[in-house]
């Protein structure tokens, strides 16, 4: 199935976790937020939300700014 | 002297916010933060970039520096609370700088969009210091919505063009039950001093000293214009004068 993850088309396996995804992208232990859709998923329900065909998927961090 | 600042309820003892947009590097950043003796400070939300080397979360947390997370880069309330909800997820904190800004040409509030962020975030239960114009009715309208502290620019984001409507502060100053505290716009440490002998509470600056020939200099410069207006507004500046007034006894 195709999500975007920030904005780029990746190709993953069906029902894949949104955890899954994020690792993709950053191994850190803390400091980053994920939503679907639009909706924050908390941390702790990383694993067991799964990726459907066509999700949006916005993983951000804090950089410098302001 | 004892003379904290508090915002929302904590306590802070420098009155120098200082933000970390604009260093050239990690390294220039973190001497700069030390200089200023800021206790809190910006930064911004964005997309992960897994080449990036060197993390700004992991320097503030080896000094200790409270994070004031905020929402550049939103033109829409919907936006702003969209990332504000973003940074309290990853940060652990529901303080947020909100700003909403109207154009890329002069990152000026939108304050029609701003007001209403404001208010759905108050609701949400975060902390709020927004960035807005120096309108003293509109940060008014800020603070009746329950923000923790009103953040008037001194002039557009980056410009160093100092306090272009000093008056207009004043006003904000006066009439304001929450802190004030001087965002955007100083570009060396007389308008840091100014903004605190009109009162304000604090001052948020990035620029002034990130892309100051010598940040770590120029963020030693704001820490003391800082204190020296600070203590200049609690002193009480002498009247203006339109004629002389001798300062040695004029017989004897």
């Amino acid at each position: 199935m195709q999500v975007t993850i920030n904005g780029r088309p990746r190709e993953l396996i069906g029902g894949v976790s949104l955890a899954h995804a994020v690792a993709l992208l950053t191994s850190a232990p803390s400091g980053v937020a994920a939503a679907v859709n639009g909706a924050v998923v908390r941390r702790t329900a990383w694993d067991t939300t799964a990726l459907a065909e066509g999700d949006q998927v916005e993983v951000l961090t804090a950089v410098q700014g302001g | 002297m004892d003379d904290p600042l508090l915002i929302a309820g904590e306590k802070f003892t420098s009155r120098l916010i200082m933000g970390t947009g604009g260093a050239p590097s990690l390294d220039v950043l973190d001497r700069a933060l030390v200089a200023s003796g800021t206790e809190l400070t910006t930064v911004a939300m964005r997309r992960v970039d897994p080449t990036s080397a060197g993390s700004v979360l992991a320097l503030l947390a080896d000094r200790g520096i409270r994070l004031l997370p905020n929402t550049a880069g939103c033109y829409t309330a919907t936006e702003a609370v969209r990332v504000a909800a973003m940074a309290r997820e990853a940060l652990g904190t529901s303080w947020v700088k909100l700003e909403v800004i109207a154009d890329e040409r002069t990152l000026l509030p939108d304050p029609v969009e701003l007001l209403a962020a404001a208010e759905q975030l108050v609701a949400d239960g975060f902390t709020v210091l927004p960035y807005t114009n120096d309108d003293p009715v509109l940060a008014r309208r800020l603070e009746q919505a329950g923000c923790a502290a009103v953040m008037p620019l001194g002039a557009p984001i980056g410009s160093g063009l100092g306090i272009r409507n000093p008056h207009n502060i004043e006003l904000i100053v006066e009439q304001a039950g929450v802190p004030v505290i001087l965002d955007a716009g100083i570009g060396t440490a007389s308008d840091a001093a100014i903004a605190m002998e009109l009162g304000c509470a604090a001052v948020l600056l990035a620029t002034s000293v990130t892309r100051a020939r010598s940040p770590e200099l120029m963020a030693e410069a704001m820490r003391l214009a800082v204190a020296a207006g600070r203590l200049a507004f609690l002193a009480g500046r002498v009247p203006r004068r339109h004629l002389a007034l001798a300062s040695s006894p004029p017989v004897g």
